[in-house]
């Protein structure tokens, strides 16, 4: 636990030592509310709730997330850093963990900075805050999922655009996995896979936290989620660390 | 099991790495005893560094056990790094981070904290004499700043094992010396094995020289064994003659 924290410290501390954090950051800021006051309609619909928010924030984070995590590995390969810190006394999985929480942190952090729309719900009107939290909580929870593929990207190459590209069209199939585009595609062909799909798509997860659902099962589909990525970027790390 | 002497602290066995087809490193095996400050020796592309990263545990021989203290690099490896202090070649470390918030997360992850940690940090940029630039992040350093960052953060632990892919490369004549004397100093409670280029180094601070070349120990001896094995009894005119198939008679001709 020590290690971990020592190197999620670390590696969230390097975010904020270069002007990622700060390009990020504002960034996310700007598109999400672009995004959640033009295309939502966020004053003209007449409802003090954050729906418009929610609906767009995955697509946002399809974008913004892989540029987090585009460096975890690729970078660490690059500078030939990772011979440094694999040969310190903590094991590959510590690394992995550490590096997976810091990128999420950063991510809670950016999010956290979206507070003013709590507070302009609540001074127009009175909106369901149970709701909302619910659905900061999927909102956080799918961007650890696509931080955990980002971060098993960022693993198979130590070129960072490659891991980027890389998360991007991964993240967008396992958001997508459930629409009609996918599983028509695949009932057709094989209809076991259509099933899967529907099953594993994260975005239908995350809806039923933004009508204000928290369910068991969900909670227990992202952490699974998040730990198969997790393990796959061991098992990454550790087969191309070398190469 | 043959019985293995207590001041042995790093064992080599068969030690064997292929990419492909390529071997790099072909059955290599040796001991280095507390004391000893072992010369890895070889031309560019012999083993060298594939050998030592096998024995920090980074890389995964294709066959063959590194050992340190007793602890297997695979098997037992976070107790095995516990007490090895590693310098990668090229002395990577993370440019954005000042020298000391370097040094300081090194020792935190090998446990230091509070008063032990700014000692031991302390220590170690004393010895490497980096007091001139220790808040400055690493990135602004120079190559021989640089490689003495990465020999600080291999010796803040003193462990009983060092090693240090090329130490003095990038240094200075007198940073050299610096290292040189300090390499000389640790050396009694200490297995040491160094790889350089440089081979005045290795009658500089060395015990015992192995020569290495395309993947297999083709000398291992003391420098003063090795240089007797050539007329000049110059340690360069061995190296040649080891390292260079053919050499030898295109010298007598």
């Amino acid at each position: 636990m020590r290690a971990i924290s020592i190197i999620a410290g670390r590696e969230l501390a390097a975010y904020f030592a270069t002007p990622v954090a700060t390009v990020f950051i504002v960034i996310f800021l700007v598109l999400q509310g672009s995004m959640t006051f033009n295309l939502g309609n966020f004053f003209d619909r007449g409802q003090a709730d954050l729906s418009p928010f929610f609906t767009f924030i995955p697509w946002v984070f399809l974008l913004l997330v892989p540029a987090i995590t585009m460096r975890l590995w690729a970078e660490e390969r690059r500078q030939g850093t990772i011979e440094l810190l694999l040969t310190l006394p903590i094991t590959q999985g510590q690394a992995v963990v550490g590096k997976f929480l810091a990128a999420w942190a950063f991510c809670a952090i950016a999010l956290a900075l979206t507070f003013p729309f709590i507070i302009t719900v609540n001074m127009l009107g009175e909106p369901d805050n149970g709701v909302i939290a619910a659905g900061y909580l999927g909102a956080l929870l799918v961007a650890g999922a696509f931080l955990a593929i980002g971060s098993a990207a960022s693993a198979v190459t130590r070129n960072q655009v490659i891991a980027f590209v890389l998360a991007v069209a991964l993240c967008f199939v396992f958001a997508v996995a459930s629409y009609p585009l996918v599983t028509e595609f695949l009932s057709r062909n094989t209809p076991i896979l259509a099933e899967v799909a529907r099953r594993i798509a994260v975005l239908d997860r995350y809806q039923a936290f933004t009508r204000g659902i928290i369910s068991a099962r969900d909670l227990v589909f992202f952490a699974t989620f998040i730990g198969f990525f997790l393990f796959l970027n061991t098992v990454l790390v550790d087969q191309r660390k070398t190469d | 099991m043959p019985s293995v002497n207590e001041a042995t602290l790093i064992e080599i066995n068969g030690l064997t790495k292929k990419f492909g087809r390529f071997t790099a490193v072909d059955n290599v095996s040796f001991r280095v005893a507390k004391g000893e400050v072992l010369g890895f020796l070889g031309p560019n592309g012999a083993g060298k560094s594939t050998t030592m990263r096998m024995l920090a545990g980074f890389m995964i021989p294709t066959a063959g056990t590194a050992r340190i203290c007793g602890h297997d690099v695979q098997t037992d490896g976070v107790a095995a790094r516990r007490l090895l202090g590693f310098l990668p070649e090229g002395a990577p470390t993370y440019p954005e981070m000042s020298v000391t918030g370097f040094l300081a997360f090194c020792a935190k992850i090998r446990g230091f904290s509070g008063r032990d940690l700014e000692n031991r940090i302390q220590t170690a940029i004393d010895r490497t004499q980096l007091q001139g630039v220790r808040l400055q992040p690493v990135e602004t350093l120079s190559k021989g700043f640089k490689r003495r960052v990465g020999l600080a953060q291999a010796l803040l632990h003193d462990p009983p094992v060092l090693v240090l892919d090329e130490p003095t490369d990038g240094l200075d004549p007198n940073q050299k010396f610096e290292v040189r004397k300090l390499i000389r100093e640790m050396a009694p409670d200490k297995a040491i094995v160094i790889s350089t280029h440089i081979l005045e180094e290795v009658d500089a601070v060395c015990t015992r020289a192995i020569i290495i070349a395309g993947g297999r120990v083709v000398a291992d001896a003391t420098p003063a064994e090795l240089e007797r094995r050539h007329p000049s009894g110059k340690l360069d005119d061995v190296f040649r003659q080891l390292t260079l198939p053919g050499q030898k008679s295109k010298d007598a001709a």
